[in-house]
Order: structure tokens, then sequence, then C-alpha cells
């Protein structure tokens, strides 16, 4: 088949629906904002469930595509596209017979959260700087010393109309029960509690991870959400929430304060979809034509949808729905 | 001097203050049954315990105040429980409450004399 397809976004979705796309016959071509190839995978340490390491997914899959000799271009943002036409940043346009979305997800900027004061006080952290201080192998306080108590909020910048975030981004529960757990094994003397609104474990192997942090790494679980955090004078941070199984109000301050940010659409998302008439969800995610029986087709006949710009997603859901959008990319090749 | 009757009181802080409480008596219950750790907080103990159709007594939440280091009333409450062991049989997480029962009174009894 002498038909080419671009796909946009060179993140895990990106790359494994460009494999499956070569796989099938189909000339694929990867366009890339950003100077590498990897989304998200670039930034975090090892990956929930298994600590795997996320090196080794993303280390497999650059190698599969550079094997493969799958046209990527780097550096190259898209502006605006429909299923025969790309636009580029730099008004370049790149003609194809059908396009994959892969444009993935944005991570919530938590200084919007004033009152958990990421940015202004020391000790405040995201879940994605936790991660960046795993892979440089240093985790530790502002001031460089061993960290006595931690807090880990879950929903920060998920389910809460106050920030315009209602969904859920279903991967941060369990990245706080991982974080939980890899910062106990670094400071055993540390007490670490993580503040719920609910746990939400939707994965395999996800619950049974939840309960060996409770029982084994002695994570506390705290039911109620931080209403706010201040710092105290020998620069802790003073954090307040009700503990609501108890039915009391309940503060104390800890050396690390870390945010589990969620999962957001991307600020581009409105502008694409309106030049490729395509739906958004009230979440601003690209919206599947159908959540059943077209979950990788979009409203428009030869777009298709991979990975995270539909909905947050774990890593495995993300490649396993690349293949299922290439897959159905051919079939309408094949069709046209 | 006689103290001045306002006709009020200043009431005590409800708030938890982990900054002050002492988890030492939480933490050697949990040493000895970490499976109490285990707990999600669904609150079936409380639903079938016996002593708790029939009085205040909430066993889910004396047994979280104690892991927060509240001590406070809790040997006074958990002396209602009539160790029936309903609550191990509905527990999901599998916890042995009626252990735990044992437990938070043998140590919380310690903690008294
Ligand atoms: C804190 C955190 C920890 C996580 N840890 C795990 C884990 O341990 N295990 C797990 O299974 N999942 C984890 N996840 C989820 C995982 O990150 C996602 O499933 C995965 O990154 C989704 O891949 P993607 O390709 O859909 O999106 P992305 O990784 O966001 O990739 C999208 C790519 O598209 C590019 N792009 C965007 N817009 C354009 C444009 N207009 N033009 C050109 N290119 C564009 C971006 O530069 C990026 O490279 C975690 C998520 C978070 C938030
Ligand atoms: S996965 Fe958990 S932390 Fe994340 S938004 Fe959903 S409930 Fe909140
Ligand atoms: S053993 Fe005690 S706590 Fe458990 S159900 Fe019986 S009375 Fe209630
Ligand atoms: S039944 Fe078990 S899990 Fe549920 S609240 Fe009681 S001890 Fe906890």
């Amino acid at each position: 088949m002498n038909k080419r397809v671009i796909v946009i976004g060179g993140g895990a979705a990106g790359m494994q629906a460009a494999l499956r796309l070569k796989e099938s016959g189909v000339e694929p071509t990867i366009v890339e904002r950003e100077a590498e190839t990897g989304g998200k995978l670039r930034d975090w340490y090892v990956l929930f469930p298994s600590f795997t390491p996320a090196a080794d997914v993303l280390g497999e899959l650059r190698r599969r595509v550079a094997e493969r000799h799958i046209e990527v271009m780097t550096s190259t943002g898209v502006k605006s596209f429909t299923s025969r036409e790309v636009t580029l940043d730099d008004g370049r346009r790149l003609a194809c017979d059908a396009v994959v979305l892969a444009t993935g997800f944005t991570l919530f900027d938590a200084s919007l959260k004033e009152e958990y004061g990421y940015g202004l006080y020391d000790n405040v952290f995201t879940s994605a700087d936790i991660e960046r201080m795993l892979s440089r192998g240093r985790v530790a306080k502002a001031d460089g010393s061993r960290p006595r108590r931690i807090a880990l909020l879950h929903c920060v910048g998920s389910r809460d109309e106050k920030v315009c975030q209602q969904h859920c981004s279903r991967v941060c529960c369990i990245t706080g029960v991982k974080q939980a757990m890899e910062l106990k094994k670094l400071f055993p003397e540390a007490d670490v509690f993580n503040f719920y609104m609910d746990i939400r474990m939707f994965g395999p192997g996800y619950e049974e991870m939840y309960r060996e942090a409770q029982q084994k790494y002695n994570i506390h679980f705290v039911r109620g959400r931080i209403s706010e955090a201040s710092p105290t004078i020998d620069g802790r941070v003073q954090i307040k929430a009700e503990d609501t199984l108890t039915g009391r109000p309940l503060r104390m301050s800890v050396d690390m304060l870390v945010l589990l940010v969620g999962m957001r659409a991307n600020d581009d998302n409105a502008a694409l979809a309106e030049g490729a008439g395509l739906r958004r969800a009230p979440s601003g995610f690209i919206a599947p034509r159908n959540l059943f029986l077209g979950n990788v087709e979009s409203d428009a006949a030869g777009i298709f949808l991979a990975g995270t710009v539909s909905a947050p997603k774990n890593i495995g859901e993300t490649l396993n729905e690349a293949t299922a959008a290439a897959d159905a990319a051919v079939e309408y090749l094949k069709r046209s | 001097m006689a103290t001045i009757n306002f006709g009020y009181t200043i009431s005590k802080p409800r708030a938890i203050d982990m900054d002050r409480n002492n988890l030492r008596k939480s933490d050697e219950i949990l040493r000895e049954m970490p499976e109490l750790q285990a707990c999600i907080g669904c609150g079936s103990c409380t639903a079938v315990c016996t002593a708790g159709n029939l009085t205040s007594f909430n066993f889910r939440r004396v047994h979280t105040l104690i892991r927060r280091g509240e001590y406070q009333g809790a040997y006074e409450e958990m002396n209602k429980c009539m160790l029936c062991g309903k609550c191990r049989l509905v527990c999901p997480r599998g916890i042995n409450t009626r252990g735990v029962a044992m437990l938070i009174k043998r140590k919380l009894g310690d903690n008294r004399s």
C-alpha cells in the first residue's frame, strides 16, 4: 500500500502507532514538537506497578522505531490538520492519506493551587519533581537534609471545579502509592502520609500495591483533602485537613509536601479540534466517535486517536490503543 | 484569687495535632499487628458490631484515632467491646479485628497503670 499516514506526537502512543502502521505496510511519519521522542516517559523514573525503569520501555520503543527506519521529524510542531494535510508551526504543509493524533496530555500546573504554596515555599514539590529527583539519584529537602516526615496529596488539579478540572486523572493515586513506597525505601526513618479523597486503583496489581504500601511500608493513608499549607519558621510546611474517618480536624508539619498533579487536556486541543472537525469532551480531551465501538476513531473520517489525547491513561492502555488506532487507520485506507 | 466566672469557657481545640501526639503506643500496636495498617476504613466492622448497635461505640473510629495517637478515652471505649468476633467475619482486608480489640485493650491498659 503506497499510503502515507502522519502521526502527530512522538510519545509512547505515537511511536507505537507508527510501528504498527509500518508493520502493516503503510508509511508513517512521526511529527514531534520536542527535540526528541518519548513524551512524558522521558521524565519518569520507574513505572508502576512493576518498578520497571521508564528508560527500558522508552529505549526499546526508540530502538524499534530506528530499526524499522520510521521517518521522525523532531522539533516540529503541528498547528492544524485535516485527514489529508498537516500544517506545521512554521507554515509548511505535509500531504497525507490519514492522520493518527497522539499529542498526549499536559501536566497540571500546581502553582495554580495557590493554597499549597508550590513555587512559593521551600519543600513543596510535585510528583513530576520527585520523578526527576529520583532519576538524578538525589531526593532531599531544599536545604539538602533528609526528610523525617513527608505528606503526599492526591487529586491536585483533578476532581476540582475551582481549577476547571472535573475529571479524575486516574494515574495519580497509584503514582502516589508508588512514590510513597520509593520515599520510604530511601528514608526508612521517615513517616509518610498520603492524603486522599478516594483511592482509585484501576489497574492490574494496583490494589495489591496499595495494600503492600500500607502493610509492609507502614504508609499512613488519611482520608481528607489538605485545605492549605503554610511555611513554618524552621522551613517546614504546616498542613491542615480533616481526618474524615475520625471526623476531626488534623494538622501537622512536614519536611516535604508532594502534590500529585493531574493530567489535563493540552491547550491546543481546542484549535486542533476546530480545524479538523473533532469534538472535545467537557474535560477538554478529544472525544472518540463512540466510547464502545469506535473509541480510537474521531468524528472525522481518516483521523484516529491514540493514547492520552482522548483521556488519562496508563502506558499499557496507551500502547494498546495506539495499536488499535493504527489498525483502524489501515482498514480506512483499504476502503478509501 | 478566686477565678472569675465569665459565664463561658474556652473549648479545647478539637484538632488532631500530629506534631504533639506521641505515636509510641500506636507504633507498638502496629508492630505487633501490622495487618491493622491495611484497614481501608470501610466501616464493616462497625456495621456488624454488637456493642456498636447498642451503644455509641464505633470500633472503626476508635482504632483510627489510636493510629493517629489519640488515646484519650479509647480504653474506656474499647471496654464496650464484648469480644464477640463478628467484626472479624466481615473485614474485607482480612484483619483479625477481634485480635486488634484485645491488643488495644492490653496496650492501653498498660498505659494507665
Ligand atoms: C506523574 C505521572 C507519572 C506516571 N507514571 C506512570 C507509570 O509509572 N506507569 C504508567 O503506565 N503510566 C504512567 N503515567 C502515565 C503516562 O505518562 C502516560 O500514559 C503516557 O505518557 C501517555 O503517552 P502519550 O504518548 O499518549 O502522551 P505524551 O507522553 O504526552 O506524549 C505526547 C507527545 O506529543 C507531542 N506533541 C504534543 N502536541 C504536539 C503538537 N501540536 N505537535 C507535535 N507534537 C506534539 C509532545 O511533545 C509529546 O512528545 C504517569 C503519568 C503521570 C502524570
Ligand atoms: S487517580 Fe486518585 S489522585 Fe488522581 S484524580 Fe483520580 S482520585 Fe484523584
Ligand atoms: S468483637 Fe468487639 S468490636 Fe468486634 S463486633 Fe464484637 S463487640 Fe464489636
Ligand atoms: S472492616 Fe476491616 S477494613 Fe473495614 S473499617 Fe473495619 S478494620 Fe478497617
